[in-house]
């Protein structure tokens, strides 16, 4: 149970393409995170799965079934909203209690189900508040509750983390990740955080103008990104693109290091890096400069681990390299990636 | 020396103490014209009428001799009185229910987004921009006895003038001539006039929801009608009940309507307190009878007051 598929997808507003024929497939039980800038389509698509937004074109399918044209109720899905959309006018429990008497389930089991619910997430001192009387991170937790309660074989999730401050929103991470592998239902999650996604992901879906990118685990997506619009908009500071004529030449900021430091089995690439300005963040150091030839893209950033000691000033020029299996090439036209990385 | 940081202030931070800068009375001046006003327009008049009620005053003679409760006890001892007493809960309640009822489902329309919807707003406030009185005479002439609008389309359709007609074989309705036909008319143009008003009392309610709320709602598999009962309903609730019940006070308290179309008749049955209040004080002259059958209507606008003021407190959604 659990399997949406995305047949060709498009969604017209107006004469924007908010969704441009996507194709998707999830994997049963699997966390699957669409990721991208805001605008990029991420939202719509989520929205079309539910059935709150009807596609113009294409077909979404849920567990074997066509469920394009079908209202939400009819879908077996559960949704969190960015805001939570919890009803302000009902107590916590009636709030958890909702999906479950849209569907005429019996009291007796209402109050089983809903405890269950509560326990499972720890908020059934709430049971009798208003949803005005609870902090950010309690109310987050009712929503997932109510979205739980009824047991679906879809979560959606759109931003459900935004809204809280940073230290609840790493701990509600790890504790939603948790909780989704316990019940092991699939769940696609929207995001523009790519630290959420990387961290929460087993797969993420990277959109940009309402086509798919990328689709690929954290680590393909980081390691071997698809296009240059992937290898820039995930990792911060993004990947370095030097302009080589027809090609892009990429590399990771963690990659690009004092010469002598770096080691490579196929071998380094080494550039005088002339540095220009310099980011002491703690864990580690930024290093911005410019290598190579004077051409519009050569600015490129190093990051040194904060355990590194080695005296870098502003203004001077030190010998920096990257090993040759860390680079990655481009077409420069198109932006995408060219098959074998190193020059 | 002394230490220079409890000198005296410069001499130009002295002269701070002009009234603008003091709040306290700034405050008393700005709301001045206000309480002065309503003192003057409404706490006079009032206080005059309790006056009025309990003297034998008229418009001859308007000079105060008090009487007693005398004209409480003929007021309440006289038959039409009493009718326009039922009269003027019967004109309020239909009428503002029959206005809830109507703007309810304007509001929900005009939410959504239709070509020439610009056209149906405009068409909608029309009744609330136009002179009380000229829409109402308006309504007069609909009403006609021999040249009704609305009589020709009922006979042209067949349903009156015939042997067999729903309404019966006379060519006329006469809806301002048989009794409950003319109050039945008159709770129409009242609920004509205030439905303006409503719909855009509810129309700010309605989109005050959320949109979230309902799609989760949608989601969380409770069908159209399921959400107006669980979600809009109770969530309008407040903003609904300010609209019944300021039409309750523009109703209770009108005189235009019932006065331009039937004057109370026939034969008193659609005389409402503030028709007979002027028939009797102004027109008949007797001010003292008068003033003390409007005075009836204050317990009733009072406590209606009390709730509009503890909704108002109420109002906000979330």
């Amino acid at each position: 149970m659990g399997r949406v598929e995305i047949r060709a997808i498009t969604k017209l507003f107006g004469e924007v393409r908010a969704v441009d024929h996507v194709d998707l497939l999830t994997n049963e039980g699997e966390f699957l995170v669409l990721l991208g800038p805001s605008g990029c389509g991420k939202t719509t698509l989520l929205r079309m799965i539910a059935g709150i937004e009807e596609p113009t074109s294409g077909d979404i399918v849920i567990d074997e079934r066509e469920v394009t044209h079908l209202p939400p109720r009819m879908r077996n899905i559960a949704m969190v909203f960015q805001s939570y959309a919890l009803y302000p006018h009902m107590t916590v429990f009636k709030n958890i209690a909702f999906p479950l008497r849209a569907r005429g389930v019996d009291e007796e089991s209402v109050r089983k189900k809903v405890d269950w619910a509560a326990g499972m997430f720890k908020i059934g001192r709430l049971l009798d508040r208003k949803p005005r009387q609870l902090s950010g991170g309690e109310r987050q937790r009712v929503a997932l509750a109510r979205a739980m309660v009824r047991e679906p074989s879809v979560f959606l999730l759109d931003e459900p983390l935004s809204n809280l401050d940073a230290l609840l929103r790493a701990s509600a991470r790890e504790e939603l990740r948790q909780f989704q592998r316990r019940v092991g239902v699939t769940t696609i999650y929207v995001t523009h955080d790519q630290v959420e996604a990387m961290g929460l992901g087993d797969r993420i879906v990277v959109m940009s103008q309402g086509k798919v990118r990328q689709v690929g685990t954290p680590l393909d997506i980081y390691q071997w990104p698809a296009d240059t619009f992937v290898a820039t908009f995930v990792g911060s500071p993004p990947m370095n693109l030097l302009d080589q004529g027809d090609t892009l030449l990429g590399f990771r900021p963690e990659t690009f290091l004092p010469a002598d430091a770096v080691e490579g089995s196929e071998g380094i690439v080494t550039w005088p890096f002339e540095v220009t300005y310099l980011e002491y963040l703690g864990a580690e150091r930024l290093v911005y400069g410019n290598v190579g030839e004077k051409s519009h893209a050569r600015h490129v950033a190093a990051r040194l681990p904060g355990s590194m000691n080695l005296s870098i000033e502003a203004g001077m020029t030190y010998p920096f390299a990257v090993a040759r299996g860390d680079l990655r090439r481009f077409d420069k036209k198109t932006g995408l990636a060219l098959p074998g990385g190193t020059t | 020396m002394s230490a220079p940081a409890h000198a005296a202030p410069p001499p130009h931070v002295a002269d701070y103490g002009g009234i603008t800068d003091r709040e306290g009375a700034l405050a008393k001046l700005m709301i001045a014209p206000a309480v002065v006003y309503i003192a003057a327009m409404i706490g006079a008049p009032f206080v005059l009428a309790i006056l009025y009620s309990l003297s034998d005053a008229t418009t001859g003679d308007p000079a105060l001799r008090l009487v007693g409760l005398q004209n409480f006890r003929a007021a309440l001892a006289d038959p039409v009185f009493r009718m326009s007493l039922r009269n003027t809960f019967v004109f309020t309640l239909v009428s503002q229910t029959i206005v809830i009822l109507l703007s309810r489902i304007l509001a929900t329309a005009l939410l959504k987004n239709f070509r020439g919807k610009w056209l149906v707003r405009f068409l909608i406030l029309l009744p609330w921009t136009a002179p009380i009185s000229l829409g109402t005479i308006g309504w007069l002439w609909m009403f006609d006895s021999i040249f009704s609008p609305m009589d020709w389309v009922l006979r042209y359709v067949g349903l009156l003038g015939t042997k067999d007609a729903l309404f019966g074989f006379q060519t006329n309705m006469y809806w301002l001539g048989i009794p409950g036909l003319s109050m039945a008319s008159v709770i129409l143009v009242q609920a004509w006039r205030i439905l303006p008003l409503a719909t855009v009392i509810q129309l700010a309610g309605l989109s005050s929801i959320p949109k979230d709320l309902l799609e989760a709602a949608e989601v969380d598999g409770a069908t159209p009608w399921r959400r107006t009962l669980m979600i809009t309903i109770p969530l309008t609730l407040p903003i609904v009940s300010i609209a019944f019940l300021f039409g309750v006070v523009f109703t209770f308290t009108d005189l235009v309507v019932v006065y331009v179309l039937t004057r109370g008749g026939p034969v008193h049955t659609t005389q409402v307190l503030s028709s007979w209040t002027f028939f009797k004080g102004i027109e008949a002259g007797d001010l003292a009878q008068g003033a003390a059958i409007s005075l009836f209507m204050f317990p009733v606008l009072a406590v209606v007051a009390v709730f509009i003021l503890r909704l108002a407190r109420r109002t906000e959604v979330v």
